[in-house]
């Protein structure tokens, strides 16, 4: 099992071929497809020419860290020339027109594109049940969900299928998914990553990231994909920076010395599992020994992070989604008596039933009335749970804690429970609402054998800081580089 | 808050969705409970706070004037279910 950083080196030193890794890749997704479904779509021959192309300018000299990796872009994201289904009947056939701005930043740095991977339909889900495809499985346990709605990534490079993901994180679709696979994850602050070409989900929360074994394929990833675009008016204009600098550093006795560690008192009480408590806090005693120290804070709001989240992302997904209506693109019923019920019918055919039930809530928090006391009210709480970090800032540089309160569940363990199944995200949608990056990686397992992912949260931009403190966790521990059982047997040697 | 048939069948109007009559039970049940749990939300004192919209507390960036974009409306248009002539197809909407 490589990692970004050493096949970057390998392929420097032309030990291996970008043909040669693709050719690997597309060997494993075709053993591991019929057991994890992480894939929505493979295009091996465009993957192979990309390899050539890769190879050629490594020849030329004009290679890059990135040049000749093989990734995988969630399904969201939109790629020209591939089809772009979002997990859902409605996008089944939908090619789009256009790359995503972060598709052509990572193609510009010599990335190599093999496909895209499965998700929740619309990212609207923490568990990959929802989509069309049928729901990618946890490679650690194939009865057990991969965690969503970025699930195709993170069970991808747990299967060691490619070393490098893209996702989304609108509530905690990049964590949690890396928490579940014991992968790493990023979500870096709104606004870094530009969403030109993301098909929108709820506009003020979607953030794309990163998956990587581990947090210096992460940083090299997040380094080459964001950046200022005009296109997407959110996005931030901010002068490049280099994230794996301080990661390449050698490592010292106490590298973590001086670094505060804030504990919000809500992140460790009940409803937390046991074996999740228990590796949370042997990570603590792992970074301690780093040299960083630990305070107790209080974010006394994050409590109502659930509903307030329940409320603004479905309305922002019903106003997003109103463009399906099966007249510019998208899936159209083949019987209607009238353009109204050409409308419903299209929407009802082509969206499943959590979709529809998102849509359905926001438009009723939207409606008139109910405007006041459900949008607006959420976003007052938004601000308090705003407020709240802000505070914790003061007293702490980091904030550490569980990505998820249990590791991953069965499959249909939770289908017929929308809200048990919104809670799991209690941990993670806080950082979406208040816009500021945070990150998984795996710190431990269930005696089932199942990962349990610490998610390290920073202020804004201070992506450079959680991946620092990740990396020096990762170089004190060798979670990040255990397989899930049978996964190096089914692949072949000297691949990532 | 308790949603009542006609409610669902309303919001699915609102929505363009489609509801079977036989489905809205099981519908109006899990949106019940959904609700159930965002209902916490009244009760909380939010007086005076300015509700937050967006993470970044930015300002519309402008541009100049001018026309950047192109006539793509036949690759635009590839993708779309009835097209003829450029325009999309629809049903007749007036008679």
């Amino acid at each position: 099992m490589k990692t970004i950083g050493q096949l970057s080196e390998a392929l420097r030193l032309r030990e291996v071929s970008s043909v040669e890794l693709v050719q690997d890749a597309l060997a494993r997704i075709a053993v591991a497809q019929p057991r994890f479904n992480a894939f929505i779509t493979v295009d091996a021959d465009a993957a192979l020419a990309a390899a050539r192309d890769a190879d050629a300018a490594r020849a030329r000299g004009e290679a890059g860290a990135l040049t000749g990796i093989p990734i995988a872009h969630k399904d969201v994201l939109m790629t020209a020339g591939m089809r772009t289904t979002c997990g859902s009947r409605m996008l089944a056939e939908f090619v789009a027109p256009y790359d995503a701005h972060v598709v052509t930043r990572l193609r510009d740095a010599g990335t190599v594109l093999v496909g895209k991977t499965n998700m929740d339909e619309f990212a609207m889900g923490s568990s990959n049940e929802s989509s069309y495809f049928g729901p990618a499985r946890n490679p650690w346990n194939p009865a057990h969900i991969p965690g969503g709605s970025s699930g195709g990534s993170a069970a991808a490079i747990a299967a060691a299928l490619v070393p490098g993901t893209t996702g989304t994180d609108t509530g905690g679709s990049i964590r949690q998914p890396a928490a579940m696979c014991g992968i790493t994850g990023i979500k870096p602050t709104y606004g870094l990553c530009s969403r030109y070409g993301l098909v929108a989900f709820a506009s003020s929360l979607d953030t794309p990231g990163v998956f990587a074994r581990d947090a210096l394929g992460c940083a090299l990833l997040l380094d080459a994909m964001a950046g200022h675009d005009a296109r997407d008016s959110t996005s931030l204009d901010r002068p490049p920076e280099d994230r794996s600098r301080a990661l390449r550093e050698s490592a010292t006795a106490k590298p973590l010395a001086g670094l505060r560690i804030g504990l919000p008192r809500e992140y460790f009480g009940d409803g937390v599992d046991a074996a999740v408590a228990g590796a949370i806090d042997t990570a603590l005693g792992a970074l301690r020994a780093l040299g960083a120290t630990t305070v107790d804070i209080g974010l006394p709001a994050v409590k109502h992070s659930v509903p307030v989240y329940y409320v603004i992302a479905p309305a922002e997904a019903s106003s997003n989604l109103s463009r399906f209506d099966g007249v510019r693109y998208g899936h159209r019923a083949g019987h209607y008596t009238d353009l109204a019920d050409m409308y419903c019918r299209s929407r009802a055919e082509g969206f499943g039933a959590e979709v529809k039930r998102r849509i359905l809530v926001g438009t009723y928090v939207l409606s008139h009335g109910y405007y006041d006391a459900y949008y607006l009210k959420a976003q007052q709480v938004r601000r308090l749970i705003a407020q709240d970090f802000a505070r914790a800032y003061r007293d702490c540089d980091v904030i550490v804690g569980p990505t998820a309160p249990t590791a991953a569940f069965p499959i249909g363990a939770k289908t017929d429970d929308p809200v048990q199944m919104y809670l799991n995200d209690i941990f993670t949608i806080a950082a979406n609402l208040t816009g500021s990056p945070a990150l998984s990686i795996p710190c431990g397992c269930t005696a089932d054998g199942l990962p349990i992912g610490l998610q390290i949260q920073g202020n804004h931009f201070e992506e450079a800081r959680i991946l620092n403190v990740a990396h020096r966790f990762q170089q004190a521990t060798d979670w990040h580089l255990r397989t899930p059982p049978g996964v190096e047997s089914a692949v072949r040697k000297g691949g990532p | 808050m308790a949603l009542t048939s006609d409610d669902v069948q309303r919001l699915a109007r609102l929505a363009r969705i489609e509801i079977d009559a036989g489905a809205t039970r099981d519908v109006q049940a899990k949106l019940d409970a959904i609700f159930a749990m965002i209902d916490e939300l009244l009760s909380i004192d939010t007086a005076g706070i300015v509700p937050m919209a967006h993470a970044q507390d930015l300002m519309l960036p402008l541009r100049e004037d001018a026309v950047t974009e192109t006539d793509r409306h036949a690759l635009y248009q590839q993708g779309a279910p009835s097209v003829a002539g450029g325009l999309y197809l629809v049903p007749k909407v007036i008679e």
